[in-house]
């Protein structure tokens, strides 16, 4: 197996907040994997982008939301937000509508993206 | 090689479970080591002790610890996905001031930092999800 010890850690979000608990429990490993030194990197691929919407509230389920949490990833030092520029043009949105600053990816750079990372959780 | 296995399917709801154990035994008989199978998301339901499928159907739960017992693989269930969903030991039953619980040996319930550990202490994590 090739030397993948000074990677950092990928975490993929691929779902939209709210409709499940996928993207608060990919969040959670993101933050427990930088709580133990981990260089941890997000991407949000697909509906993942929708996470970083900005003006999102909580909503009438009860649920926390997620959008406190993107808040503090700043704390855990995870400040390469990373987004598939094709689902935001989908989506009808551009990096200024997103809560954080996060760079635009193109999906031919992604195999290059994930050979760098190690490991990956896809959430 | 020493492997890992993430599971994030429930069992008989979806196809993940079945897939990853079948890839559990398919790299066991290639003479491979499944050292952890880790439980998140709704793959914790496969740690249910109180699962009863007909019996013309495979038995998920029991296959998870077949695996323990003839290989020694770890079960690890991630505890904040697990306790929400009402999978708990009898430790933490007792804890949370409830009569009944739901997971037993050989699955553990542990912290989400073993999840990061496992990619240290084994060559490869698979995962399996919906």
């Amino acid at each position: 197996m090739s030397d993948t010890t000074n990677h950092p850690m990928l975490v993929v979000l691929r779902h939209a907040p709210h409709g499940s608990s996928w993207l608060r429990e990919g969040l959670d490993v993101a933050l427990v994997g930088a709580a133990l030194g981990k260089t941890v990197n997000l991407l949000f691929l697909g509906d993942g982008v929708l996470a970083l919407r900005s003006g999102q509230q909580h909503g009438p389920l009860g649920q926390k939301g997620t959008h406190p949490t993107l808040d503090m990833l700043e704390m855990y030092d995870i400040d390469t937000l990373l987004v598939d520029s094709e689902a935001l043009t989908q989506r009808g949105l551009t990096v200024a509508d997103l809560q954080l600053p996060a760079s635009p990816v193109e999906a031919v750079s992604l195999p290059e993206l994930f050979a760098q990372h190690s490991p990956i959780y896809s959430f | 090689m020493n492997y890992a296995l993430l599971v994030q399917g429930a069992p008989y709801s979806q196809q993940a479970a079945h897939s990853a154990l079948r890839f559990a035994h398919a790299l066991i008989v290639r003479g491979h080591t499944l050292g952890t199978v880790f439980f998140y998301h709704d793959g914790v339901y496969n740690a249910s002790r109180l699962a009863a499928p007909p019996q013309d159907e495979p038995h998920l739960v029991e296959a998870w610890r077949q695996l323990h017992e003839d290989h020694g693989t770890s079960l690890l269930v991630c505890i904040a996905a697990a306790l929400r969903r009402g999978i708990i030991d009898e430790r933490e039953a007792r804890r949370h001031g409830k009569e009944g619980y739901t997971l037993e040996a050989p699955f553990e319930l542990t912290g989400l930092g073993q999840l990061i550990d496992v990619h240290t202490s084994h060559d490869r994590l698979v995962t399996f999800s919906p």
